[in-house]
């Protein structure tokens, strides 16, 4: 009796101890990639919104405990106000043309036609052109003095705009950029959306009668409306975040026109050196971002249900 | 009866052909927009200066010259640039590989206690922007007096949920079998990893190779803020240094464009097929 309670107690202790290395095993394998999320990931992630609840000083370090005010200041300052305003123009003016645009583009490259598979390339090949080439290449177009767009207005008839030094139009001339450099992304993976709906369904479609217009709007699009909506939502991430085209093409200006939130987040920290307030604006915007990744695993997570 | 039946065959024959010959010209209308920037860019880099002041702007370069080339040069060290941007793009590219392989298959190969929660916890980095870490990690660089270094350009992208994620789908299409096989063996689990799992899963890390090199190439914002000195400026941040010197044409600045480019375009060039298919799979059918 005594002899099998000991069997078992030394059963459990050497199962835990099984387990534990089984632990051990698997954790070796994470090692590299946590320390570099700890280092990188988690512990910044803490130290700004310890940033955010303290003044800090040139260097960066927190200094004095001032809870929640920073916060409201940015918030009564009313530019952050505003550049959050400019943010959401900038993803409205950019991420609905950006996805309607490549719709229209990855419908055409799913034409069987001889050759398509060059216009296929050409369609996806902003996507080789990173943010600073790409911003340069613009601001050689835009250019008010001899640019292309000038002269392009000019056979219209119209008069020159200032694309990029008038407040009226700076945002939407930046945008016009940003719209263009995702196009090559967006037309990939709408056309392989577009890819995956089989065939016999539309030949079946086809004998019943319906025509293209029907076929489009009754078939392709809700066939691929799980591609659309993870678009939707990682454009609208993405331009939430844009930096790279405002900080080269206009530095947040004229008269801060284009100041958008992380430009702002930007000035405030590695100019003004003002850390703690840039950390606060930081984590108003994760917060938005949070909400929105969380809609998109949601969104994930329907999808695979679909499948 | 035979010939109306040929008549209309005809004008169907010709419908189609004026149906495809539409296509062609919406085809190549849109063609033309989306390219136009980067033709652009290439046509003005071989422009003389004279011509790419031009008023109205030309569009054919009279004869394809260097001397933009040579001039960008001179102003900017490029190709200094560029090595400095294949050392980071590279490190990186290697360092995601070594730990989201190795990730991966203590995600999908070892089965312990705990496993689900430490990939939600390495799931959840994806949620944390960049903007909210990148003031801190500023400081941790320069704590670590990294600024200016390749290891402040490249250690802090050396992990990313996004690539854990992509290699573990690609692992869980290896037939568990083969890993139970291997245990009757006696082969280890470093053994079977290296020698069944990395070989079999080729596509999916040269995906993840591609995917991640040309982010890295076309970073802007972190190389912007470690470095200092043109000695150790990647590519994107070198070209902005180009522009705004308004005493000089647009032609040595696209020169400076185009040479960045190349790389870039070699490279999706070949890994094209090899990003999109990855990627879509990894992406989307989740």
């Amino acid at each position: 009796m005594e002899g099998a309670f000991a069997v078992l107690q030394m059963d459990r202790a050497s199962r835990k101890h099984r387990e534990l290395r089984k632990f051990v095993q698997g954790f070796l394998y994470l090692v590299p990639a946590i320390v570099v999320f700890v280092a990188f990931v988690f512990y910044p992630l803490a130290n700004s919104i310890k940033l955010s609840l303290y003044q800090t000083d040139l260097f960066g370090k927190g200094q004095v405990f001032v809870g929640v005010q920073q916060y409201k200041d940015i918030f009564a300052s009313g530019d952050f106000g505003r550049s959050l305003k400019i943010t959401f123009l900038y993803a409205l003016y950019t991420v609905i043309p950006g996805i309607v645009i490549s719709l229209l583009l990855a419908l055409m490259a799913n034409w069987r036609l001889a050759g398509i598979r060059v216009y296929r390339m050409i369609f996806s090949s902003p996507i080789v052109v990173a943010v600073a080439s790409a911003s340069i290449i613009w601001a050689m177009i835009f250019s008010p003095a001899q640019g292309m767009l000038r002269y392009i207005l000019s056979l219209f008839g119209r008069p020159p705009v200032n694309w990029l030094a008038d407040p009226k139009w700076a945002l939407l001339s930046v945008s016009m950029v940003a719209v263009w450099r995702g196009l090559g992304f967006n037309t990939i993976l709408l056309l392989s959306g577009i890819q995956s709906v089989s065939e016999e369904l539309y030949e079946s479609a086809k004998l019943d009668g319906a025509g293209p217009w029907t076929m489009f709007w009754k078939m392709t699009l809700p066939m691929i409306s799980p591609v659309l909506m993870f678009l939707l939502v990682v454009s609208t991430i993405n331009a939430l975040q844009s930096f790279g085209e405002i900080n080269i093409l206009t530095q947040g200006g004229p008269a801060g026109s284009t100041k958008v939130v992380v430009y702002s987040i930007y000035r405030e920290a590695f100019f003004n050196y003002n850390f703690g307030f840039a950390a606060a604006e930081a984590m108003v915007l994760f917060l938005i971002v949070l909400i929105l990744t969380i809609i998109q695993f949601g969104l994930m997570e329907r999808q695979v249900f679909y499948q | 009866m035979t010939t109306t039946r040929r008549v209309t065959a005809n004008q169907h024959r010709k419908r189609a052909m004026w149906q495809k010959a539409i296509c062609y010209v919406f085809l190549t209308l849109a063609g033309v927009v989306v390219f136009f920037p980067i033709y652009y860019a290439i046509a003005t880099s071989f422009f003389t200066p004279a011509e790419s002041l031009s008023y109205p702007p030309t569009l054919f370069p009279s004869k394809i010259t260097l001397v933009s080339y040579e001039e960008a040069l001179r102003r900017a060290p490029v190709f200094r640039f560029i090595l400095n941007s294949f050392i980071v793009s590279a490190s990186v590219m290697f360092g995601q590989l070594i730990t989201a392989s190795l990730a991966a298959y203590s995600f999908s190969f070892l089965e312990y206690k705990g496993r689900q929660v430490l990939f939600y916890i390495v799931l959840s980095t994806m949620m944390v922007p960049w903007e909210v870490t990148i003031i801190s990690n500023y400081l941790t660089i320069k704590a670590l007096n990294w600024t200016d270094t390749y290891l402040g350009l490249s250690v802090p992208f050396m992990a990313s949920a996004f690539g854990i994620f992509l290699l573990r789908q690609g692992f869980m299409t290896i037939p568990r079998e083969l890993k139970d096989a291997a245990e009757i063996d006696g082969c280890s689990d470093l053994r079977f990893f290296t020698t069944i799992v990395l070989p079999l899963s080729r596509p999916m890390m040269a995906t993840l190779a591609v995917y991640t090199f040309l982010n890295t190439y076309n970073q802007y914002l972190w190389p912007l803020l470690v470095t200092n000195v043109d000695r150790m400026r990647t590519v994107q941040i070198g070209l902005a240094m180009l522009q705004w010197d308004e005493s000089v044409a647009w032609n040595s600045t696209m020169a400076g464009v185009v040479m960045v480019l190349v790389p870039t375009a070699i490279l999706m060039l070949f890994g094209h097929k090899q990003l999109v298919s990855g990627l879509t799979s990894g992406a989307l059918k989740g």
